[in-house]
């Protein structure tokens, strides 16, 4: 029984991770409507300054958390600024190729600029794992998954609460309008790709700091896709329940299927789960269906 | 480039539908297959013959994928999951059945265009980017499933060794036999989707793209045209995937990555999405230029920095990966409409030369 539990608990916990970078995706769509196919290398490019910092320069750790995060946001404005500005209103292929290449572009970047081996990042916690009943849970498992909530928190407070939230939401509903009301619409463009890599920063940190820091970091950005279409791509509470599922979705798969078939499965069924999604639901569970008029 | 149009008028529909509309366009093309078939391969190295190949057959997937998504408006993240289906079919069908490569070349395609019909099949409902993420699930399925089900892939390495193709009982073993056999598979695969651009489905294509709700209404019925640019187009990327398994003498599951999709998907938007043409043009760009890259930054990395071997290749590596994402965003911005409008610009600057207009 508890075997099934821990498997429940790694999937969640996972699964928090999961939403975190698929919270910093949905809220470039939101935004801006573009598919950031670069979430991943995102999370790389952040785990990468970070690690860079500490390891090569000997950095404390909160210069180079700073570092980090101004690296982040220079990166996503750079990004608006200079390309995705000029495609607005560009066929959707075209949006998703700018973000292609610009993954590419980083994922070349960064190991140019620190090299291409892997680099760990770690953090102050306690190497002991925590028990409770027959349940483990690791520090690191821990510090992530807080990192996570409080992440996604204050995305939710954003959203909910702030000036900015409300002028990102009336973006997202209609940017004409939102524009006629006195909203700087390209500003606030350039404002949701900077706190895209502020989000960046936090998974690159507790990604890093699980995984080690190399190029093969920016495949969690795969990932980033059954999550958001089982949430629907513009919800942020879509994210983090779509999260959820995937993590728990994974880790029972890798639990029970594993064994019959000899591995794999994990990285296979949240993409079978997306299709499933895809036919039935395909706006996912939270996202705004979308009615065409000729 | 001296294909003057000033003075030919088309009198006919037959004469406006034409493939070649101008006089010239004629022996411009029998130029072109002159320089093909006979003086290229007479003059090139084997490493020329080998570039060549590998161009020939990106062209064939190329045109493919620009089939679906440059004329149908079907974004496919999953061209190389269908070459993958393509190169392996042919390969156990010919191992485990060992059925001769004239048939299992189409039977190959055949089996990658029921695979991309399946695939297709979610368009009914989705677009957009709903489904260019459903092509990219697609991809990871197929790639995840040949690599993991050792009927379709042979065990550890999931690569098979197949033999290569004979005709009347010679096996084609050089570059130059290659050449041709892949040659003659691609004039005859861009002279089909010439035409087919021509009759009514390849128009259907067209309406569907521009607007599928207002081509609905004009009587194209969709679902059908959809699922039929899927199956055409898995069916050429099915017989790339198949000609580089014969060009290799092996079907390896490495070959048929996402980065590949993604390298397909460049060369249609670099070459121009809606041209044959444009393919061709995207082809040759993006399988040339990671290799005159590589040998351009190790020689100047060389040279200038000093840097040697295993520095030399790491930088030289990842730079290459930087300068074509960083190319890939400069054409999106620069040249929407991609080479294939630099040289229609060409085309009409030429056209009232030397006394322009204005």
């Amino acid at each position: 029984m508890s075997y099934y539990v821990q498997l429940l608990l790694n999937g969640l916990f996972i699964g928090l991770l999961y939403a975190l970078i698929a919270v910093g995706f949905v809220m470039i769509y939101k935004a801006s409507d573009v598919i950031n196919f670069a979430q991943g290398e995102f999370v790389m490019f952040a785990a990468y300054v970070v690690a860079a910092c500490l390891q090569l320069y000997d950095w404390p750790l909160w210069a180079a958390i700073l570092v980090g995060l101004a690296a982040m946001v220079l990166l996503g404005l750079l990004i608006e600024l200079s390309v995705l500005r000029y495609l607005i209103g560009r066929p959707i292929v075209a949006m998703i190729m700018a973000t292609i290449g610009m993954a590419a572009f980083l994922r070349g970047f960064a190991p140019l600029l620190w090299g291409i081996e892997s680099k760990q990042l770690q953090l102050p916690l306690p190497e002991e794992p925590f028990f409770i009943g027959d349940l483990t849970l690791a520090p690191t498992q821990i510090f992530a998954a807080l990192l996570a909530l409080a992440c996604i928190v204050a995305v939710g407070w954003l959203f909910v609460r702030s000036r900015i939230g409300v002028a990102l939401r009336a973006i997202a509903d209609d940017q004409q309008v939102a524009m006629a009301m006195g909203i700087d619409v390209k500003r606030y463009f350039a404002l949701s790709w900077a706190l895209a890599g502020v989000i960046a920063l936090a998974g690159g940190i507790v990604w890093g700091n699980m995984l080690g820091v190399d190029i093969q970091l920016a495949l969690v950005g795969l990932k980033v896709f059954p999550v958001v279409i089982l949430g629907g791509l513009d919800s942020i509470q879509g994210a983090i329940l779509g999260g959820l599922i995937v993590g728990i979705t994974e880790s029972l798969a890798a639990g029970f299927v594993d064994p019959l078939v000899g591995g794999g499965t994990k990285d296979f069924t949240p993409y079978v789960l997306m299709i499933i999604v895809l036919m039935i639901k395909p706006f996912g569970l939270f996202g705004k269906e979308t009615i065409e008029r000729v | 480039m001296i294909n003057r149009e000033s003075g030919t008028f088309k009198r006919t529909y037959a004469q406006d539908m034409a493939l070649y509309r101008a006089p010239l366009a004629r022996y411009t093309m029998i130029a072109l297959a002159a320089l093909g078939f006979a003086v290229f391969p007479w003059w090139a190295s084997d490493y020329a013959l080998n570039l060549a190949n590998l161009i020939a057959i990106a062209c064939l997937g190329a045109i493919g994928l620009n089939l679906l998504t440059g004329y149908c408006g079907q974004i496919s993240i999953g061209h190389a999951a269908f070459m993958s289906v393509g190169a392996y079919s042919a390969a156990v069908l010919s191992l485990k059945f060992g059925v001769p490569w004239w048939l299992a070349m189409p039977a190959a395609g055949g089996v990658s265009a029921l695979v991309g019909i399946v695939i297709g099949i979610p368009s009914l409902r989705i677009k957009g980017l709903y489904l260019a993420i459903s092509t990219l699930a697609a991809q990871l399925i197929i790639e995840w499933t040949i690599n993991h089900v050792s009927w379709i892939s042979g065990g550890t390495q999931a690569s098979l060794y197949v033999g290569k193709p004979s005709l009347f009982g010679f096996a084609l073993k050089t570059n130059l036999q290659m050449y041709y056999f892949i040659l003659v598979v691609l004039v005859a695969g861009t002279v089909f989707a010439m035409n087919l651009l021509r009759t009514e489905l390849g128009r259907s294509f067209v309406a569907v793209r521009d607007r599928d709700i207002a081509a609905e209404i004009i009587g194209v019925d969709i679902f059908r045209t959809k699922l039929t640019a899927f199956a055409i187009s898995s069916f050429y990327a099915g017989i790339a995937g198949v000609l580089y398994t014969y060009y290799y003498g092996m079907a390896s599951y490495e070959a048929f990555t996402l980065n590949i999709s993604i390298e397909f998907l460049a060369m249609i938007i670099i070459g121009g999405l809606g041209s044959i043409l444009g393919s061709i043009f995207g082809a040759f760009f993006v399988t040339l230029l990671p290799i005159f890259l590589e040998r351009g930054l190790q020689m100047i990395g060389a040279g200038l920095f000093g840097l040697r071997d295993q520095n030399l290749v790491a930088t030289s590596s990842s730079l290459k990966v930087m300068i074509f994402g960083a190319l890939i965003m400069f054409f999106l911005v620069v040249e929407p409409d991609g080479l294939n409008k630099l040289w229609n610009n060409v085309k009409d600057y030429f056209k009232v030369w030397p006394f322009p207009y204005e």
